[in-house]
């Protein structure tokens, strides 16, 4: 067994390391929401609250798992399955390193963008199969933020795509050799930025869950362990967003020489998950009708713009 | 056109400063007291766990007058009068029930002997709830609480064995009012 793209041993540690990672920021999300709270967050199990996430699986392995009568069991049952999926699908194509990734697709932002797509029919499913009217309201709201999101999210992208010439990740990775996309693109970069939060349904573009005016949203009938793979699914989805704003902004793994590839892409990583979670304590949340407006009216043309703009230089 | 600047300043601007006055809390000094392991300071005046005290003499201070019964707002004072062989009135029993006492210390305040009296204790949590039923035994301490000097008997005029009208503190002899000649 070697270390290389596609191998079985490497396809094994990406698999373990995203779950891990997602499981710790549990634990690493209110701790941290606690600091920027002038709170401490948990620090009882474990050293400063390290065990948390082990206290906290225990409790979500071991709750009932309860399907409502109501609820259409096949798609019930079938939405958080769905959303774990995708974005572990979505894991495939992101160039950890040099010789670490599952595949070296060349389509691998089409493909990303497809599977995030898909993503969106697990929260629709989840809620419409419920049978609740919170979750049908979550529901609603998660198909009108992914009209919404979704355009500009994959315009924003074209301007990396139009410099480096190639939809494969690891050739937008070495095309940023000597310079960042995040210079050129900024606006791009900012505009993904926006979109990758409303992907991951984080705050403040947490419209389809917003706890204060729908109890959960979509996942309001969830409980033990689909709602934990709804739960997980949304950090996973966190460090995806994270991963892929390094890789198509920050240059993924380039670095200082003395850090390993792997380490320069897992640091800069954790710094944009850092900040989503900075997000979420700092910013409120907007109607979902503002979201729309912010959406259609502005960040779309913007990024029509941005793309103008970039190919008029490349042209020139 | 200003309308779009209006945007960019609200949601640009407003939002980084936003961000960055909470990054900065992250150095603050943090609100959480670790309770159990950091134990809060309790002011003396706080109306916590009630409790009954002793006259400076060692007798009990209580004279079972029911003021703290009748004043308490949830009902929690139970007591009955009883009466020692020298004239002293002392509560047969005085029973508080806490899990309905709401520490509001109209007690305190409507005793005119000082005997009932709140402390800064406030863990007074139990598993069983009729554990949280104090009776006379269980309130009463040995010392004075917040009053050290104070002796019902030696000021009020009430007469008990030992002690005639008259002859209390700062007490006058009462007057016969027979021999009050026009």
């Amino acid at each position: 067994m070697n270390l290389d793209i596609g191998s079985g041993l490497t396809i094994a540690l990406i698999l373990g390391v995203v779950i891990m990672v997602s499981a710790l920021l549990i634990t690493v999300e209110r701790r941290l929401l606690g600091f920027w709270q002038e709170r401490l967050g948990p620090n009882r199990v474990g050293w400063g609250g390290s065990l948390q996430v082990v206290a906290d699986m225990i409790k979500i392995f071991t709750k009932e798992d309860w399907v409502p009568p109501f609820a259409d069991r096949f798609s019930f049952v079938m939405a958080p399955a769905i959303i774990m999926t995708v974005i572990l699908l979505s894991f495939a194509v992101v160039p950890f390193a040099p010789n670490i990734g599952v595949i070296d697709s060349n389509i691998g932002i089409l493909f990303i963008l497809a599977m995030a797509s898909l993503g969106a029919y697990s929260v629709m499913l989840g809620g419409l199969s419920s049978d609740n009217k919170y979750a049908l309201l979550g529901s609603l709201r998660a198909a009108a933020q992914m009209v919404s999101y979704e355009v500009f999210m994959g315009i924003s992208l074209l301007g990396v795509v139009a410099l480096s010439g190639s939809f494969n990740l690891r050739d937008i990775v070495a095309a940023q050799e000597g310079l960042w996309f995040v210079i050129p693109q900024f606006i791009g970069f900012v505009i993904f930025l926006i979109a990758g939060v409303a992907e991951s349904h984080r705050l403040p573009f947490d419209i389809p869950e917003a706890e204060q005016e729908i109890c959960a949203g979509y996942h309001t009938e969830y409980s033990g362990m689909k709602f934990g793979m709804f739960f997980v699914g949304e950090y996973l989805g966190l460090v995806l967003v994270s991963s892929l704003i390094t890789v198509l902004f920050f240059g993924g793994w380039h670095g200082p020489d003395f850090l390993p590839p792997v380490l320069c892409f897992a640091l800069k990583s954790i710094v944009f998950i850092a900040f989503f979670i900075l997000l979420r304590a700092a910013i409120p949340r907007p109607r979902y009708d503002q979201l729309m407006t912010y959406g259609w009216l502005f960040l779309l043309p913007l990024s029509l713009i941005n793309l103008l703009v970039t190919g008029a230089i490349i042209l020139l | 056109m200003k309308k779009i600047f209006t945007l960019i300043k609200d949601t640009l601007l407003s939002q980084m400063v936003t961000l960055w006055g909470v990054f900065m809390k992250l150095f603050d000094r943090k609100d959480t007291v670790e309770y159990p392991d950091e134990q809060p300071y309790m002011f003396p005046r706080w109306r916590g766990r009630i409790i009954l005290s002793r006259d400076p003499d060692g007798e009990e201070r209580c004279v079972a007058c029911n003021l703290c019964a009748v004043a308490c707002p949830v009902d929690c004072i139970a007591l009955q009068k009883a009466e020692m062989e020298d004239g002293r009135w002392y509560p047969e029993f005085f029973r508080i029930n806490f899990s309905r006492c709401i520490m509001c210390g109209f007690c305190e305040e409507a005793c005119p002997t000082n005997a009932i009296q709140l402390t800064p204790d406030f863990e007074m949590a139990e598993y069983v709830r009729q554990d949280m039923v104090w009776e006379k035994e269980d309130l009463l301490i040995d010392g004075t609480g917040k009053y050290h000097d104070y002796n019902y008997y030696r000021i009020a005029g009430m007469q008990i064995k030992g002690k005639d009208k008259g002859e209390a503190r700062n007490e006058a002899a009462p007057v016969d009012v027979r021999s009050l000649m026009p």
